[in-house]
């Protein structure tokens, strides 16, 4: 479960203030798809990144499953982080040096598991996503869809209590999209909390609640 | 920051960025770190390596490994061939050559009728009478002649002349320093010693990178013995040839303790170099590390900007790799790791120019510089110092552009955000 209450961002640019987020109230429950939709400069991508800890609200809350987040240090959370969320970026984020299996297998070495068994566990989830065949291939020899599938193994292999995705079809064609957005719906069909933000209509309409953000503010929850 | 975790990932990833880096990129970071470590060790190498060689110079052509000259006060060796008969027993010693000094006067052209006026064709000059066989084997004379030919035995009225007395080779103009003109082997000179004069052939003129031996006159012993007058066999210096292996400082010694001292000066090569020398020695051993610091700076800097630009070209990965839980801890460790492994890899391949190139061929072929044969001093410890020193410097100059980078907010790494 997620809960932020009252969380505002705003972002200085010499005198000029842009406030981004104006006060947003949201929970998620454990096991729910919910897509963050919003025209562009609305604050979905703000919103998810204060949600995920990659970024630093100006005030508010942040509960995960019971954790008063937003009072953690940098340490506290890069450590949940590692444990607990996992992300999906726009542009695959996928670390160049790194082969397929090297890329999902980093983190599990973060977290002091044995290279072998790092290298098992990566194996399995870059399976699970149909990239069995490529693990050895470094991003720059996979294709647009084949690296945001690599991301999301590297997003999923450790089970995270939240998958959090930043406009993971942006970049890919249509039959990539919907190859990704197959595995979301499927990893959500096995119980896996995702937060997603998304411009596009027909794949938010396959989470279970759409968030419309304007503004700043949620301007409407929309259950599929 | 040092757990075994950040470690091993540190590594990790150091590993696979260099592996899978652009053999170019890989490469000229390699050429610097080689530059670097070069300029490191040659400049002062080769600021040592000049004085070395005239200090070789001055051993091998003058005093040999050990130098014996008369007493202060002493205007020769007393007792000499006492000294002489323990030399001859001594079964350490490979050669010896005991050397007769004489101050001389040596005129050229003195066959013109000169107006009053006119300021003679002389010089002043140490006459050094050798037994012309044994010298050789010390100093090697034979090997240092300009023109001419060596000494025989019992050669009669025949003489060797140093550069340093002839304008052909020494053109200065000096009202203190005089040189002789129109001289060259096969001319007549006279020599006049105590207000003995005789007419003297030059047989060869020698030039040397010791101005002691560029500066004298030789001849052979009997000779000039006959010339002043000396019959008590008493000489001026001796120089003297250790077998290979055999310790200078310890035979000096053994010399002292059999009474030796009591007549003679009895020196090592190294206690014989003049004040000049072990100055210069000094002066260029602190130049020489002034230049290494430099070189140590421009070292850091380098590796600083290689590294910075490194990092961040990639900032963007280094934010994905903190976002998705790598501690920052383990990133600085790969740029440390990869900045070690570019030092030690340009610093080997420098030790194997240095010793596999450089030193064998300057030995070979020492640069000749006008007072030495120049060669590079390079001791395996102190090169291994400035390894040392240089690795130091990198993992300093590798650490604190990596931590200005991880250090940035995540999400503007990511995004590429100021």
């Amino acid at each position: 479960m997620i809960e932020v209450k009252n969380l505002k961002r705003s972002f200085q640019d010499g005198e000029v203030v842009t406030t981004v987020l104006k006060g947003i109230d949201l929970r998620v429950e454990t096991g729910e798809f919910i897509a963050i939709m919003g025209r562009s400069g609305a604050g979905k991508s703000t919103l998810m990144y204060q949600m995920s800890l990659l970024d630093e609200p100006n005030s508010g809350e942040i509960h995960i499953d019971d954790n008063d987040v937003h009072n953690w240090s940098l340490e506290e959370k890069t450590k949940f982080r590692l444990e607990k969320l996992g992300y999906v970026f726009q542009d695959y984020a996928l670390i160049p040096d790194l082969t397929a299996l090297e890329n999902v297998a980093v983190p599990f070495l973060m977290r002091g598991m044995k290279k072998k068994n790092a290298y098992q566990v990566a194996t399995e989830a870059l399976a699970r996503v149909g990239l069995g065949e490529h693990l050895n291939q470094l991003p720059s020899q996979l294709s647009g869809g084949e690296q945001q599938r690599a991301s999301i193994a590297r997003a999923i292999a450790h089970r995270p209590n939240i998958l959090f995705a930043d406009e993971p079809t942006a970049n890919l064609d249509n039959e990539s999209s919907r190859m990704i957005m197959d595995i979301f719906v499927k990893l959500h069909n096995e119980g896996q909390t995702i937060i997603m933000v998304t411009h596009e209509e027909p794949y938010g309409k396959l989470a279970q609640k759409i968030i419309r953000l304007d503004d700043g503010k949620i301007i409407k929850i929309e259950k599929n | 920051m040092f757990s075994f975790i950040n470690y091993r990932l540190g590594l990790f990833l150091a590993i696979r960025q260099v592996r899978r880096a652009s053999l170019w990129t890989n490469a000229l970071i390699v050429v610097v770190m080689t530059l670097t470590f070069l300029n490191l060790v040659v400049v002062s190498g080769i600021l040592v390596g000049l004085i070395q060689g005239a200090v070789d110079a001055v051993r091998v052509e003058y005093t040999s490994d050990i130098f014996i000259s008369t007493l202060k006060g002493k205007t020769y060796i007393e007792n000499s061939p006492a000294v002489i008969a323990v030399l001859d027993k001594e079964p350490r010693i490979e050669a010896f050559s005991p050397r007769y000094l004489q101050s001389a006067m040596l005129e050229a052209d003195y066959k013109i009728q000169h107006k009053d006026t006119e300021i003679l064709n002389t010089v002043s000059a140490s006459v050094a009478g050798i037994d012309p066989i044994a010298e050789n084997k010390i100093s090697g004379l034979s090997n240092i002649l300009v023109e001419g030919s060596y000494l025989a035995p019992g050669d009669f009225d025949q003489i060797l002349l140093g550069s340093y007395l002839t304008k052909k080779y020494f053109p200065i103009e000096s009202a203190v320093f005089n040189t002789l003109e129109n001289v060259s082997a096969g001319t007549k000179i006279r020599l006049t010693i105590n207000g003995n004069v005789r007419e003297v052939t030059v047989k060869g003129i020698t030039k040397s990178k010791v101005d002691e031996t560029n500066m004298r006159v030789y001849m052979d012993a009997s000779q000039l013995r006959n010339l002043i007058g000396r019959g008590d066999y008493n000489v001026n210096e001796i120089a003297i040839k250790l077998k290979p292996g055999v310790d200078p400082v310890a035979l000096r010694d053994a010399l002292i303790a059999q009474g030796i001292g009591q007549m003679a000066r009895v020196q090592t090569f190294t206690d014989a170099e003049p004040k000049f020398i072990k100055d210069m020695i000094m002066t260029f051993a602190i130049l020489g590390n002034i230049f290494s610091s430099l070189g140590l700076v421009v070292a850091a800097i380098t590796i600083f900007i290689v590294i910075f630009i490194n990092a961040i070209t990639r900032r963007k990965f280094i934010g994905i790799l903190k976002g998705i839980g790598i501690s920052g801890h383990a990133i600085e460790l790969s740029y440390i790791f990869q900045s070690i492994f570019y030092a030690i890899v340009g610093s080997a391949l420098g030790l194997v120019i240095v010793y596999g190139l450089m030193v064998p061929y300057l030995n070979a072929n020492p640069i000749d510089f006008p007072f030495s044969d120049g060669i590079l001093v390079a001791p395996i410890s102190s090169s291994l110092l400035r390894l040392s020193l240089l690795v130091l410097s990198t993992i300093i100059a590798g650490y604190l552009p990596a931590r200005m980078i991880v250090r940035k907010n995540t999400l503007d790494s990511i995004l590429g955000r100021n």
